[in-house]
């Protein structure tokens, strides 16, 4: 089980957590006007890479807030969180910071 | 190809057993192939095979990044059915049934296909009444499915619990008879042998890099560890991995990879008759004929290629087979493993043809894909030999992700595995 630091609240169990999946697709703005290979990418294609992935969590059992999260995929471990609504962090700049 | 036999058994075994050879050959990879695989889990060696088999299509190499069936092949619960609702993949499951009924004659190779039956509980009336409809379906299609009241349940499978004080009652089971387990290492290796007598190379420790492609866009080959390999037509069949593989080929898929987990218990005499399955506690449970109680888990909420998986999900599994069968609360689990299975939006699988020519990909198997592999070798076999899919397959391709046509066995309340 892993360990997930919210924003918010500080750390707690992952069973406290709900994974929102990936983070930054944003729905088409008009979707009658896109084609439906788009409309069809929005939906069902994912980056699902191994190593860095951007995604959604929300501490359903805890502040219930959503949150952005960097989680390295090979190793399941969390690299940074942030706000919803902010863009993905470069996790080089990151580590610099740091 | 030494064929197995009782002669052979006893003319070895006056010798000590010391005159085996191994059973398929480790060769270096060729300049060039008609057809390459990508992967060397079950499907892929079951593509290899047919390729051979039936379309005399023999210039083939299966490519396999580590050792095969050591990927989800080698990882699973090996449950095997065809009770699936809708008409597409009940033909496509059922297809598979019926070469798994004789396998093991085909490939002269023991695949220990036991058709026990598989006994799929209901705990609540929304249940009741969709598994209900599945037996309808099923024997609309001809295959077999019956509904079992709780006492007939019991009597099936006598270790079963169905006291009314269980926090989920059962009420019911969807039982088909003929599915059961086969022992997933000899389905690779069976496959193996017979592709390789037919002169497919078997190339292990070969990662697939990238692909090359002609001026005009087609496929010309692949990037490997191990050089560059020639071939007009690719067939990725990298299950968890196939996201990877095809990123690399510049595709990006609708699936993504999640660790899916089981145990084995520590080996005790026959107890155990049947395979028994609930989605609804999420507990799947049969005995090896090593004596081991195989149990699935499920999977975890987050994309991960870590071969591990969260320790509550097993736990929660656990919980769910104590509950149910009381006697064994007190078996000692003896390994737990995971293993990387790449989900379809619909959970049904991809079978068929790619925006590049020449291209073609098989995966989306997901939590269930082990029971499919004859049939998938077998139609994906045809799609890369002739270029367009099997009509078994058809349904399965790739754009009805962009046509909106899904198979959605996920809503249809299916089982995972
Ligand atoms: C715990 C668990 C329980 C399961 N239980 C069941 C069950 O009870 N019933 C059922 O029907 N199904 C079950 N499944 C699902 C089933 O195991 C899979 O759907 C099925 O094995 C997929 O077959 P495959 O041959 O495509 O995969 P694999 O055996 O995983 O083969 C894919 C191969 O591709 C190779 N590969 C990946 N990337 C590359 C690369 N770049 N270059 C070269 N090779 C590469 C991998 O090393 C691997 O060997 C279960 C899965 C798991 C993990
Ligand atoms: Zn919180």
């Amino acid at each position: 089980m892993l360990l997930i630091r919210c924003p918010y609240c500080g750390e707690r169990p992952e069973t406290e957590f709900h994974c929102g999946g990936e983070a930054h697709i944003a729905r088409p703005d008009t979707p009658a006007d896109i084609s439906d290979a788009d409309w069809g990418s929005f939906l069902y294609t994912r980056t699902n890479p191994k190593g860095l992935h951007a995604e959604r969590w929300l501490h359903a059992h805890g502040c219930g807030r959503w949150f952005n999260a960097l989680r390295d995929t090979v190793s399941d471990a969390f690299v940074t969180t942030y706000e919803m609504g902010t863009p993905r962090p470069d996790p080089i700049s990151e580590t610099a910071k740091a | 190809m030494r064929r197995f036999s009782l002669t052979s058994l006893l003319k070895e075994a006056a010798s000590g057993h010391q005159g085996w050879k191994r059973q398929w050959r480790a060769p270096e990879p060729k300049k060039e192939y008609d057809v390459v695989i990508v992967g060397g889990g079950g499907h892929g060696l079951a593509t290899a095979y047919y390729l051979a088999t039936v379309h005399g299509v023999t210039k083939v190499a299966v490519l396999e990044k580590g050792w095969i069936g050591g990927g989800n092949t080698g990882r699973n619960t090996t449950i095997v059915r065809s009770n699936y609702l809708f008409d597409e993949s009940a033909a496509l499951y059922e297809h598979a049934m019926k070469l798994w009924e004789g396998l093991s004659q085909e490939l002269n190779y023991n695949v220990m296909f036991s058709q026990r039956g598989v006994l799929m509980l209901v705990h609540n009336h929304h249940d009741v009444i969709s598994f209900k409809r599945h037996v309808y379906a099923n024997r609309l299609n001809g295959i077999d499915n019956e509904w079992l009241t709780p006492e007939e349940c019991k009597e099936f499978c006598p270790p079963l619990s169905i006291s009314p004080d269980l926090r989920y009652p059962v009420l019911g089971g969807a039982l088909q008879r003929r599915g059961g387990t086969a022992r997933h290492d000899a389905v690779a290796w069976g496959y193996a042998r017979g592709a390789d007598a037919r002169g497919v190379d078997i190339i292990q420790n070969c990662e697939v890099l990238g692909l090359r492609r002609t001026s005009d866009g087609a496929v010309a080959g692949v990037e490997t560890s191990r050089g560059f390999i020639g071939a007009k037509r690719v067939g990725v069949v990298a299950a968890g991995h196939t996201g990877v593989v095809m990123s690399r080929f510049g595709l990006k898929m609708p699936v993504e990879s999640v660790p899916l987990q089981a145990l084995v218990s520590e080996p005790v005499k026959p107890v155990f008759p049947c395979v028994v399955m609930s989605n609804a506690v999420h507990a799947y449970i049969s005995q090896s004929d090593k004596g081991e109680l195989v149990i699935g888990a499920g999977t975890d909420q987050y994309v991960s290629y870590s071969q591990q998986g969260g320790i509550q999900i097993v736990s929660h599994t656990l919980d769910a087979i104590c509950e149910l069968f009381p006697q064994f609360t007190r078996m000692r689990m003896l390994r737990s493993w995971g293993g990387i299975v790449d989900v379809t939006p619909d959970r049904s699988p991809i079978l068929g043809k790619t925006p590049i020519p020449g291209l073609f990909v098989n995966c989306g198997w997901g939590t269930g894909g082990f029971k499919a592999t004859p049939g998938s070798g077998h139609v994906f076999a045809h799609t890369l030999a002739t270029g367009e899919p099997h009509p078994i397959n058809a349904p399965f391709s790739l754009d009805r992700f962009r046509t909106g046509r899904l198979i959605d066995e996920a809503a249809a309340a299916a089982v995972a595995h």
